[in-house]
Order: C-alpha cells, then structure tokens, then sequence
C-alpha cells in the first residue's frame, strides 16, 4: 500500500476549496476526521497519496489555499 | 395573480432552489464544519459551493472571503459595527435604507460622526457632491447600490474612486441589484459588499452575506457575534481567518444549499439577459403609469437609470387603499408605505405618506405588466 499525507487546515472553507481543486486535478484525496494528535484547528483533514506531495502543495499554492500543515501519515 | 413585490422578497422561486433544500434535508443534512462525517462532509460541500457561485458571480477575489449571514442587514451591522470606533467619520447618502441608517443613528450616539450627502429628489447622486463631503479621516462611505424606493442606480464606479482618493472603505448595500445588475467588485473598486439572498439571487429567506476584498485590513474589523466556528475548538478567542472569524454558530445549511441553486440560475441565465428582461418591463410599466392622469411616479423615469423597482402615488387616494384595491380587485400584489427607507421618501418628497411600490421579476411578464396598466388605470378613475 502506498504511503499517505494528510494536509492540515484552520477552516473547514478551505478544506473543501483544497478538495475540490485537488479532486479537479485528479489527484486521489478523500477527507477525514483529524487526528487529535496533529491539531484541532479543523476538525476536517484532507488525505492525500504522499508520493503526489510537491503536486498538491504546487495545486494548493497556486490556487492561494491557506493550509495549517501537511504531514506523512505514519 | 400578479407578483410585483420583488424587492421585498423574489416569488416565485426558480424550482431548482426548491429542489436543492429539499435535497440537503434528505442527502446532507449534518451539520456543515462541525463533524468530519459523511453527512457534515456533505453539508459543508453544499455551503462551500454557494460560496464559490457568489464569488464568480461578484468576481469576489477569493470564496473565502464571502460571508455568509442571515441578511444583508446583518452583513450592514457586521460592516458598520466593526469597523468604526467612537471618533471615526463616515459618510453615507438621504437614499439609504434603514438597514444602513438605523445603525449609523446608534453609532452616531456612541461618538461616530456621520455625514449624510443630499441626493436629488429623482434620488441620483452627483460623485461631486460625495467627493465634497470627503476629508482626510473619513474611514468609510456606505452607499446603496439601487433604491428600494425608487430603483435609482447610484455611480458606484465613480463614487469608489473618489473614497478611495481619500483613503477611506467603501461599503454597497446590493440588496437591489445583486442577482439583477452586473457587479464586479474588483472592476467597481467596492471594498466590501452586502448582499441579500432572497431577492435577485432568488434564494430563500434568512440568507445573505457580506464580501470582504483584500484591501480591507481583517484585524481591525471585529466580528459582530463571538462563539463556536468548528475550528481552533480548543481556544476560548475567536479565530481570526475567514471566514470563521465572522461566522459563528451553525450555518443556515438549507437556506444556504437553496441560495447557491438560485445563483447558479441568475448564472446561467446570465444578468445581461435578466437586466434587459427587467429593464423592458419596468420601462413600459413607468411609460404606461405616467400617462394616466392624477397619477406622479417618482425616480428617474429610465429604466437604464434604475433597477426594476418604481413608486408612484394618485392624487387625493391613499397608498394603502390603492395596495388593498389592487390586490382584492385585481390580485396584483405590491408595497406601499414607506418601505422602511423614511430618509429616501424624504429625498423624493413623499413623507410621511410613502408611495405605492411596484417592483418585477425575472419570472415577470409583458402581459403582466400590461394587465398592472390597466388596472391602475381603473383604480384610479373609480
């Protein structure tokens, strides 16, 4: 199985932006509870495929989505 | 029956705005940004998708920058309130409705200095007029974009080059024209714009907003109400990113999944098409009403002047007996008194009596409006 990211956000707003642009990209994605241990800023966290790192942070920034972190699921 | 109180509230609603509340209830009902379920999930999507409609329809600079209120009453108090400070200066017009008024009464009270620029009696508004009322320390310019009395459409292109010139905000009422005249926030140099949901943008009631350009500086604006967001949950502060810092307490989801259908209609349907459809309508209505005898209507008299919005009074009849007639006699359904705008009636010389208000739709018609001549037509003569 390949290894998973999850990218971090302050509102739920921008976690359905960063969705909505990646899902457009292709890229696979699917949005999950965040795990308590990362933050509680948002209660919603957007996984993504690790491997596809610098594509989605490329997306994201391009697309002027402000995120709170990204981080390797372990 | 003939609906001609549009800029009361938009009837009928397109049937895809009915459509898309009852398919949150069914299909999304959580609670949007609150729970990371497939129901909240869901919910948010819906009210994030509004969001992104009304950004493209007012060429907003970002969705995020698109709050959502109950009305644009709200999102006019949530502007006023936290943005001006006891000393601060701010300018606004005699057109203004009470949802701009009544705040700036109370705000004047606690030391905010407010200055009113006359408009003339057909309710325009020379830029030059504003830019004379401008000083250095003004803070904001509050300004409605149409009417609701008259329909008259204020120079917000104009007027915004000149507040910005001095430095200050500019602030638009859109509640008559969102949804029915182009509006290009970034084009117009508007600042921050209030809007309502439930007339052009033919949504439901209980919904609306206020967009904030990234020229306005977020950490001096103070959000009107204080509490839950879904985020920052282990704060007791208030966050201070958009648009949570500004929306507090669970959303209006099934009024908000209903207003971003009806956008998306005024989208498709494209505001060139539903302007020139209105503008027709209300100029063969103002045509047709200036010809009868006894009979003043008030603004500008050109629709290329005004949105779909007209008042007229008959000689020696009162507004109120004239509204009952048309409606028992004739079912053609308008608003007459002063339609909660006291300083326009004063502008246009119709207080304390007010007018009798008719104002169209895009569900309007040609026959309608012929149907409406007619009728006025007898109301008056018997």
């Amino acid at each position: 199985m390949s290894e998973l990211g999850l990218i971090l956000f302050h509102t739920t707003s921008a976690a359905m932006r960063a969705e909505k642009i990646l899902k457009k990209a292709g890229q696979t994605v699917k949005l999950i509870p965040t795990p308590r241990e990362l933050s509680s800023d948002c209660g919603i966290a957007l996984r993504f495929e690790w491997e596809m790192a610098e594509r989605v942070r490329a997306l994201l920034n391009e697309a002027r989505v402000e995120i709170a972190g990204i981080h390797r699921l372990k | 029956m003939i609906y001609l109180d549009n800029a009361a509230t938009s009837y009928p609603k397109p049937p895809e705005v009915i459509r898309a509340m009852v398919e949150f209830f069914e299909q999304a009902g959580g609670s949007p940004g609150r729970s990371a379920h497939r129901l909240s999930v869901a919910a948010a999507r819906i009210v994030y998708d509004t969001r992104e409609a009304i950004a493209q329809l007012f060429n907003a600079p970002d969705p995020l920058r698109v709050i959502l209120t109950p009305s644009a009453t709200y999102a006019i108090n949530m502007a006023l309130r936290g943005l001006l400070r006891s000393g601060d200066k701010v300018v606004t017009t005699s057109m203004e409705h009470n949802a701009v008024m009544r705040p700036l009464r109370a705000l004047e009270r606690e030391g905010v200095q407010v200055t009113v620029v006359p408009c003339a009696s057909d309710g325009s508004l020379e830029p030059t007029d504003v830019a004379k009322a401008m000083t250095a320390d003004v803070k904001l310019v509050v300004i409605n974009h149409a009417s609701n009395v008259t329909g008259t459409l204020l120079p917000v292109t104009e007027i915004a080059s000149i507040v910005h010139r001095f430095g200050a905000l500019l602030l638009v009422d859109s509640a008559q024209t969102a949804g029915v005249v182009p509006i290009d926030m970034q084009a117009m140099g508007i600042d921050l714009l209030a809007f309502t949901g439930h007339k052009g943008l033919m949504g439901p009631t209980g919904t609306g907003g206020l967009i904030i350009s990234d020229k306005v500086d977020v950490s001096e604006f103070d959000p009107l109400v204080r509490g839950g967001t879904g985020s920052l949950s282990e704060s007791e502060e208030q966050p201070d990113f958009l648009p949570d810092k500004y929306e507090s307490g669970t959303p209006n989801g099934v009024g908000i999944a209903g207003l971003g259908a009806g956008v998306r209609f005024v989208l498709s349907r494209g505001i060139d098409e539903i302007r020139a459809h209105e503008t027709k309508l209300i100029q063969t209505l103002i045509d047709g009403l200036s010809e009868i005898p006894k009979v003043t209507v008030y603004g500008t008299r050109d629709a290329t002047r005004s949105v779909a919005v007209m008042s007229w009074t008959v000689s020696n009849k009162r507004v109120s007996d004239v509204g009952m007639r048309l409606d028992e006699e004739f079912g053609i359904l308008c608003r007459v008194g002063l339609h909660c705008a006291p300083a326009a009636h004063k502008t246009i010389g119709t207080f304390p009596e007010g007018t009798v208000r008719f104002s169209t739709g895009v569900f309007t018609t040609l026959e309608d409006i012929h149907a409406t001549i007619k009728a006025v037509k007898q109301v008056v003569r018997s």
